[in-house]
């Protein structure tokens, strides 16, 4: 008799500790932004051109290269950073110099950029230069957009056909 | 030290709790004695549940989630259940690493030749979360779509990643069936991995615990199903690519540094984890331990028995071919990183017997900071300190409960460094009355076995045996934790008036007078030979 109260309490304690357990499995509820807002994403892969321009190679110096090896001109793998900045109701909530991904510096730039903002109507812009130019830029978008609560509004850029997507 | 001002303090929290484990359990099957091999145990639930989950899964993009939702909801009696054990075996088994890494820094067993063990569970706590986490995106819900773009977000953070990873999953389109083939790639190699490590883990150890007893792995997986079926694993409602995942139940065991991302940002969430990782890896030797020096064989007096190779809690003693002209096959070679210094060799050496005459006593493997000899004349100093009345000498474990005492104690790296002949010793010398072996906590022996070492000596399972003619009712074994020191002593003296209690008996040899030495009761060729 004893042995089975004994085994009980035992399955009772093993029992209550698996049970706070499970419980926080799933439980409590987390919530990432508060209630009634959206979530807006920033984001592009994007290559700017080459940072300076390719050179033409005289006469002597294609001679000089292996027959097999021999071309025109030689350029820099290095690309321009994008510069991008992006407006919520006329203010500026993001700008950035995106440089060049990889060792050399030759792959495209990146941006992945999460923010929460209210549901409701904004009005939007997001510029971009990926050019040598000094200022002004090369793409640029504005809109009005209407987000509800928990909405994910995604802002993208096809460098393809070089325009912005609202999505 | 600050580190040792946690470790104290973490240690008291532990006894806390495990005093009243052990009465409700006993040692054999106190879960808190046992959290290595509940490790493995729900391993393997997962892996059972797993494999039988895959029957029922569709790694298609549109219907992976459709497939869980038949197995929670049509299948609940058998792939839902399973489906339940596998979510909350893994939660389990992080509860389980977690509880042992705090025991094992609580009682400071992860110093000196212990690093390997502590240093390999780095590995192992880094592939269990990301086995748990590649199978939280294999469901394809609300939290699956969190996980994916929190995790992503994160490694994005890494400037190795051309491509923004999270930018797979915030529109429709992007993402194909052969992500979760890949995920389910993931889902399985990374778990095999972390079983590698597992074992990896545990490979400097003698006779490691990988099962639980049949007991304790009953009641659990029991507890498991009954959990399973009162507190269903469910999914929280199909991906919307369209919606962000703001409101969802966390599993706080696997992602709690989700939330972290929203409070401090990627770059100081890897801060964060890059420093827990370092300082872990280097808390072996923050400071080291500082240890005696390892044992050492003398090959004049060992016949290749085994027996300490085979008592060796951590496999620091392995037999080789002799090297001397002696007519016996193998030598044990003591791996000094490997040896604690215990002195278990000692007690299980069949020539470890204080008996013998010689003035210079020597046995087959000693400690050099603390030889049989040391241990022999420490005895009898102790014994003659002993007051009048029922003369009670105490061999104490250096960790437990009894260390502190002063008169009538010898203390011990491990009481099972002593030889079951020092008892009879003791004894039938008449240097006392009785005898306690005070070790430490039964269930968190300091240097695993010897407390079981002792019990099978004793009980004449397990060589070097307590011979028949000890009076039992002579001997008593206290097992106290360091912090217990009052109940040690309670013990103590409960047994001393059961000793008062006892008819006088007829020392079998007359009593030794001081330290001189006791009379040669067996030749070191006959012990030898029984060996």
């Amino acid at each position: 008799m004893t042995q089975i109260v004994r085994r009980t309490g035992q399955f009772v304690v093993i029992l209550a500790l698996f049970a706070v357990v499970s419980s926080f499995a799933a439980w409590p509820v987390y919530r990432q932004t508060p209630p009634g807002s959206a979530v807006v994403v920033l984001t592009f892969v994007h290559s700017a051109g080459r940072k300076a321009a390719c050179r033409r190679l005289t006469p002597q110096e294609i001679a000089k290269l292996p027959p097999n090896m021999r071309r025109t001109e030689v350029c820099s793998r290095e690309r321009r950073p994008v510069y991008v900045e992006l407006d919520v109701g006329g203010r500026t909530i993001y700008r950035a110099s995106l440089a060049p991904t990889g060792i050399a510096g030759d792959g495209p730039s990146r941006v992945y950029y999460r923010f929460v903002v209210p549901a409701g109507g904004h009005s939007i812009a997001v510029r971009m230069r990926d050019s040598a130019r000094a200022d002004g830029f090369d793409y640029e978008r504005q809109g009005r957009i209407s987000l509800v609560p928990d909405q994910l509004f995604v802002i993208d850029f096809r460098s393809e056909s070089g325009e912005f997507v609202f999505r | 030290m600050v580190i040792a001002g946690v470790r104290s303090a973490l240690r008291r929290g532990f006894e806390l709790i495990e005093r009243p484990f052990e009465r409700l359990f006993g040692p054999a099957i106190n879960p808190l004695a046992q959290l290595g091999a509940l490790g493995f145990f729900f391993f393997w639930i997962v892996t059972v549940s797993g494999i039988y989950l895959f029957i029922f899964f569709d790694t298609g993009i549109e219907r992976a989630f459709d497939s869980v939702e038949t197995i929670t909801n049509e299948y609940w009696f058998h792939a839902g259940v399973m489906r339940s054990l596998h979510r909350y075996a893994s939660d389990l088994m992080v509860v389980m690493v977690a509880t042992h890494l705090l025991r094992e820094f609580a009682y400071d067993r992860y110093r000196g030749a212990r690093w390997f063990s502590w240093f390999t569970g780095m590995p192992i706590i880094m592939l269990l979360y990301a086995s748990g986490i590649t199978g939280y995106w294999l469901v394809w819900d609300k939290l699956a779509h969190y996980v994916a773009l929190m995790s992503s977000e994160l490694l994005d953070w890494l400037p190795i990643f051309g491509e923004p990873i999270a930018r797979n999953f915030i529109a429709t389109g992007t993402l194909t069936s052969r992500f979760f083939t890949l995920m389910v790639f993931l889902h399985v190699a990374v778990p095999l991995f972390l079983l590698f490590m597992m074992w990896v883990h545990i490979l400097r150890m003698s006779r490691p615990k990988v099962n639980p007893p049949r007991l304790l792995a009953g009641l659990s997986l029991a507890a498991l199903v009954a959990v399973s079926f009162w507190n269903p694993a469910l999914s929280q409602g199909h991906v919307d690519l369209a919606r962000a995942p703001v409101e969802i139940g966390l599993d706080w065991f696997y992602l709690p540094v989700f939330p972290l991302i929203d409070l401090w940002g990627k770059g100081a969430v890897w801060g964060f984890l890059g420093a827990f990782f370092v300082m872990l890896g280097m808390m072996p030797w923050l400071p080291p331990l500082r240890r005696a020096r390892p044992a050492v064989v003398d090959l004049a007096h060992c016949n290749g028995c085994k027996r300490c190779a085979e008592d060796c809690p951590f496999e620091a003693i392995r037999m080789v071919r002799r090297t001397d002209d002696r007519p016996f096959p193998a030598e044990p070679l003591v791996n000094n990183a490997l040896c604690v210094s215990c002195g278990i060799c000692v007690g299980s050496c069949p020539a470890s017997t204080p008996f013998r005459r010689t003035e210079d006593l020597k046995t087959g493997i000693d400690l050099p900071d603390f030889s049989l000899r040391d241990l022999r004349e420490q005895t009898i100093a102790a014994a003659q300190q002993l007051p009048a009345g029922p003369r009670v000498l105490v061999l104490a474990c250096a960790h437990g409960g009894a260390a502190g005492r002063q008169a009538g104690t010898v203390v011990l790296p491990c009481v099972a460094m002593a030889p079951p002949s020092l008892i009879d010793f003791v004894l039938s010398r008449d240097l006392a009355d009785g005898v306690v072996v005070a070790g430490c906590a039964e269930s968190s022996c300091y240097h695993r076995l010897g407390a079981d070492w002792m019990k099978q000596r004793f009980a004449g399972t397990r060589d070097p045996y307590l011979r028949a003619r000890v009076p039992r009712e002579r001997i008593a074994m206290v097992w106290t934790s360091a912090l217990e020191g009052k109940r040690a002593a309670a013990e103590i003296e409960a047994f001393a008036a059961r000793i008062k209690s006892l008819p006088p008996r007829q020392p079998r040899l007359p009593r030794s007078s001081g330290t001189s030495a006791p009379r040669r009761e067996q030749p070191l060729s006959d012990v030898e030979s029984r060996a």
